[in-house]
Parts: structure tokens; sequence; C-alpha cells
């Protein structure tokens, strides 16, 4: 079967609703399949899910691989890995993209294993280029640089699959911008029947319990975060005193999250949550690269550090060189006068 | 009641650089990573993962062999196991495995695990703390051909040749029943790993990997020569197994960096966007002063 050289992106589903990382993928998709005169097909695996399928087209697919069977009801690792193998090897796609939830981390490493290619995880960014080798004397081209803050948090690495396809890679969720969805858009749903084998239902689920995060990071308009330098759970709680006033939310390094200050759901950064508030305010955190990766794009930042080394200061609109533990107390009380004024006009 | 049978746990461990200490001079021109510039530990799921390996053998007798594949002194981490409770460790070592990214390190695991022959369970951490890929443990799944629970938090059951286990994340909680042998990832929050035994740590101070001979000679003259420290060694089974890429029967052209398909084709230093900023004095005045001016931007409201 020849088809027309494609990208591809794991469409996950929960309840009858897209993830919003695999939306957001599909439109990066679109655009890097654009720039390359590719296809863009969604792998839609799920039951009674077909009603999903146009939603991926409005986001920028050309086509959708819907998979529809009772056994992909829920997620599980073999059943859905079973026909992204399937499908790949018959189809060959250069590029498979995949969110990096929890289920995508999952799934992904499964799939890349089976198929013998390269997969990066926690990409923060997606660019078509070229790669030469000198060894061999040879340039190959149009291949997915896949873009991550490396180990040491100074360096950003680009790492390539010269050899081997599809090139696969998950991305966080809030990375990529979603595109806005267009109704007008058209696109071709076939179906593929999965061919399982008895080993694939070696797991079963037995119940699940979701959690309705409280955490709303990804769309609050100011997040107060805090890291290594915040060492008391006192001073942690004027950084929710600081979030309730400016009608946010608290964020955390992953230092923070470790330290147990805080759940983890709270993590903004690479491996956590990507954030674009309008105002972002960093106390006592340093500013490791994969910190900055999840937050560099906030319209303000304000970053208070005892040490005025710190890589935050470098990208922050103000730098206030203290102590959190001094300088959110005066924040507080700057914010709260102000609120009294305004409550008692004189 | 849970069936009686003992239960053959693998733990998967690796000696990671301890990522709080990071200076750039770290990275090596081919974007790998020079290991000797960093204080090396136990990666910290890999405990946990060990640990719930001992309470699995606790329970239900049985077994639990650490491997680690990584340089010569990742040893230590595996003397660390034996301190906890390991009955048995293995060095996966070889210069050919250098480079290897995760497909290439989960084929070198798979290689080592069917080696050792029989096993129930494969455990190992959820992720790295050196790379926070999480692909090692479900690639080695694969490759072994038995299905995975990633992210698992405790295991509720082992009965009639099934695991029953609960699996966590952010977004909640799962419980899943799944045949054995199989793999898990185990994450942070599963247990309170638990320390090194006293007695032994006494009974295994010596344990040792033939590369260490030199050094150990060093601290214990006693032993005159390599070989009558590696009958010593021997003799009270103290000696760590070093295995080699041929020893585990790996094909050459998939370990190491012939066999890894990533390739890092640069490496950045980040360069920071300089932005417009302003210094603020931490004093109520100036900080009065930044509030008026977000509140001016309409930043704050």
């Amino acid at each position: 079967m020849t088809e027309r050289k494609s990208i591809w992106v794991f469409i996950e589903h929960t309840d009858g609703q897209i993830a919003d990382v695999c939306l957001e993928l599909t439109g990066k998709a679109r655009e890097l399949a654009d720039q390359l005169g590719y296809d863009v097909v969604g792998l839609l695996c799920g039951h009674n899910v077909e009603s999903l399928a146009q939603e991926v087209i409005h986001h920028g697919a050309d086509r959708v691989l819907l998979a529809d069977d009772p056994e992909l009801a829920v997620y599980r690792t073999l059943p859905y890995a079973r026909v992204a193998i399937d499908e790949a090897r018959r189809r060959k796609p250069e590029i498979f993209l995949i969110g990096g939830t929890p289920n995508g981390r999952d799934f992904a490493p499964r799939v890349a294993s089976a198929l013998r290619c390269g997969l990066t995880a926690d990409c923060t960014d997606l660019q078509i280029g070229d790669y030469y080798v000198k060894k061999e004397d040879k340039t190959y081209k149009n291949l997915l640089y896949q873009i991550r803050p490396a180990f040491g948090g100074n360096l950003i690495a680009t790492i390539v699959n010269p050899n081997t396809r599809p090139q696969m890679a998950t991305v966080r969720e809030g990375v990529m911008r979603k595109p806005a969805a267009d109704a007008g858009r058209t696109g071709t749903v076939e179906a593929v029947t999965p061919s399982f084998e008895p080993g694939d239902f070696a797991l079963e689920v037995l119940s699940r319990q979701v959690r309705k995060s409280t955490v709303k990071l990804k769309d609050a308009p100011v997040i107060v975060s805090g890291g290594a330098g915040i060492s008391s759970a006192e001073e942690f709680a004027l950084l929710q005193d600081l979030a309730n006033l400016l009608g946010g939310e608290v964020g955390a390094s992953r230092a923070a999250v470790d330290a147990g200050m805080i759940d983890r759901a709270h993590q903004v950064g690479q491996t956590g949550t990507t954030v674009r508030p309008r105002l972002y305010i960093a106390a006592g955190i340093s500013g490791a690269i994969q910190h900055r990766a999840g937050m560099d794009q906030s319209s303000k930042i304000i970053a208070i550090n005892t040490d005025p080394n710190a890589p935050m200061f470098q990208i922050a609109h103000y730098r206030i060189v203290g102590d959190a533990g001094e300088v959110l107390p005066l924040i507080i009380k700057t914010l709260r006068e102000r609120s009294m004024e305004q409550r008692d006009p004189e | 009641m849970s069936d009686s049978r003992p239960i053959h746990c693998v733990v998967l461990v690796k000696q990671v650089p301890d990522t709080h200490n990071i200076t750039g001079e770290v990275m090596t021109k081919d974007g790998t990573m020079n290991r000797g510039a960093l204080p090396a530990i136990f990666n910290p799921e890999d405990l946990n993962a060990l640990e719930m390996a001992l309470q699995i053998k606790d329970r239900h007798g049985g077994t639990v062999t650490v491997i680690t594949m990584g340089p010569p002194k990742a040893a230590n981490i595996l003397r660390e196991s034996l301190f906890r409770g390991a009955d048995k460790v293995v060095l996966l070592t070889d210069r050919k495995f250098a480079g290897a990214d995760t497909l290439a390190t989960s084929y070198a695991l798979q290689c080592a695990v069917q080696k050792l022959g029989r096993f129930d369970l494969v455990l190992c951490g959820r992720q790295a703390i050196d790379g926070d890929t999480a692909q090692v443990g479900p690639q080695t799944a694969e490759k072994l051909g038995i299905p995975q629970i990633t992210y698992a938090e405790s295991i509720i059951e082992i009965a009639d040749g099934k695991v029953t286990a609960q699996r966590a994340f952010d977004s909640g909680t799962e419980i899943v029943r799944c045949q054995m042998p199989c793999l898990l990832t185990v994450v942070g929050t599963a247990n309170t790993p638990r320390p090194a035994s006293v007695r032994r740590r006494m009974e295994h101070k010596l344990a040792a990997a033939p590369g260490e001979y030199t050094a150990l000679r060093a601290q214990w003259p006693e032993f005159e020569t390599d070989a009558a420290l590696d009958e010593y060694l021997t003799r009270h089974d103290l000696k760590i197994p070093v295995w080699t890429a041929e020893d585990v029967g790996a094909t050459e052209g998939s370990i190491g960096l012939a066999g890894s398909p990533t390739q890092v084709h640069k490496i950045n230093f980040v360069v920071l966007e300089s932005t417009e900023s302003k210094t603020i004095s931490p004093t109520p005045e100036a900080i009065a002063a930044m509030v008026a001016e977000l509140v001016h931007e309409y930043i704050v409201g």
C-alpha cells in the first residue's frame, strides 16, 4: 500500500473528551506537515468514539485512523499498542507524536521498542531540519529536530533519528499552542480493524478513580511559585495568601515538590505544567532550564531570590534580591492596603 | 488469602549523577555525559522498586536479584542493594554498552534478565533523575514480551499467577490485575525504602566486582594477590558477578551508540534572553511602587 508520507498524532481521550495536548500536537503536526508536504493523521483508538474524529480533523488532521472496538474502551497498554504497532508497520509514518500524559508515556516507549525506533521524551520544541554525518559524509534531509533541555540544565539538546522511522517524540501539555478549531475543515475517517492476540489481554483494569484536579495552573492568570528557597510550611502559606489576593494559583519548582512542600500537581516546568500567565512570581526559585522552559513565556515575571546570580533573574522583569520570607509579606501588605483603599474610598 | 508460592523478583537499578549539583562541564562534545564529574547516587525511585521487591519477598518468600547496567563503579549501588536485603546482584558492564539510548539500554537489560532465567516480576523505578524519560521500563517489558504496569504505587495482592496493583498518577489512580510475569515501574510515593541493615552491611562490606580488587586490596593488605582475594570472595559468596555484552549474548549492532536510533545533533548552551528588567529593593516603598506599576499596566487587577 502506498500512502502519502505522514505525521501521526496519538489521540488520547477520557470520558468522550480529547486531551488538550493531542489537539495541540495536531496543530503542531499540521505546521510541520505543511512544511514537508505530508499528511497529518490522527490515530484514534476507543469504543464509540467516532464522533471525536471530526474534532481531530477540525484541528488540522487530513485523516483519522479509527480503531473502534469494545476491547479499546479504556486505555490499556497492550491492546492500544497493538493497533499502533500494526498500523505503523503497514503504513510507515515518518513522524509519530504522543502527548506526554501518564498514558502517553506508558504507550510511546512500548510502541517505539516494538518498532525499534528512536523516541525522545518531553520535547519543548519540534522543528524540521537537516543532519550532516561527517563519518558517512552524508546529509539526512528534513529530519524531525526533537529539542529538549538536557541533563545539566544549562543545555538544550537537539535529538534526531536519522535511520529509523517513525521519528517519535512525546510533548507535555501546554508546550504547543492549541489551534482554533476550523469547522469547515474536511478530512477522511478510515476504520481499521485491530487484530489482537490473546496475550494482549493479560491486564484488566478493575477500577479507576479520576481525581478532578483542583489545581488549574495552565489557565491561571497569575501564578505564585515557590522553590528550594522556601524553607518552611509557613513561608509556603505566604505563596497561597498572595495567590489568593491576586486571583491566581500556587506553583512550585521541582525542588519544592521533591522536598515534599507541595503536591506534584503544582509543578511548573518541563516535567510539570507549562504555563503562560499574565504574571509569574518566582519566589526562591533559582531557575533551572527545566523550570524556565515551563514559564518563560509569562507576560511579566517577578523573581525573588537571595542569590543575585540566580538564572531566574536573567529572564525576570522585576528582580528582587532578598529573602522570599520577608519580601512576600511586603507584597501581600501592599496589596491588602490597596484593596482596603478601593473598598473604602475617601 | 494469597497463594504461598515464592515470588522471584528482578530489580533493575541505575546509578545516576546527583542532578542537584550540575555544571556545564559534565557534557562531552558528542553530547553524552561525563558522569565522572558528578557525585553518583542510587536513582531514588529505583530504591522504591527495590523496597517493593523486598516487601514481596518478606510476604511471599522467593528471591530478589538486582541488576545494574553501568560503569564499573556502579557496583556501589549493588553493594547498597545487598546491605538492604538483595539476595543476588549482577553488574552489567562493558565499554560496548557506552552511549546507549533508552532502546539500546532496554535491549541489554532484556538480555541480562533472560540470562538469569526464571522470574515472576521485574521491577524498576518509574524514571531516572538524569534523563526523566521513563522509557526504559516499558521498553524492557516489550523486549521481554511481558505486560507492564507503570506508575505502580502498591501491590494489593499476588495470587493465582496474577499481581493486583494500584497505579498512581496526577490525574487519579487505577487498580489493575495482570498475569505474571510482568514488569512494574514504581513511583516514589510507593514506600519508604528501608535503610541498610547493620548486620547485612557487616556481612557484605567486602562484596566486590573484580574491577575493584586493586582498590580493595589497598584497604585490606592481608590479601596479597587478586587471586587470593578472588578465592576468598568466591568462597564467601561476596564476588559481584560482572556480565559483559558477550556474556549476555547481546548482538553488537543493537547495543551502545551503534544500537541507539537517537543521535544528538547538537547541544546549545542556553542563552537567556535579556529582558527589560528592573531591580527592586526589598523595601516597602519600592515594592509598593512595583505593585502600582503592575496595576497601571493591568497586570494586577
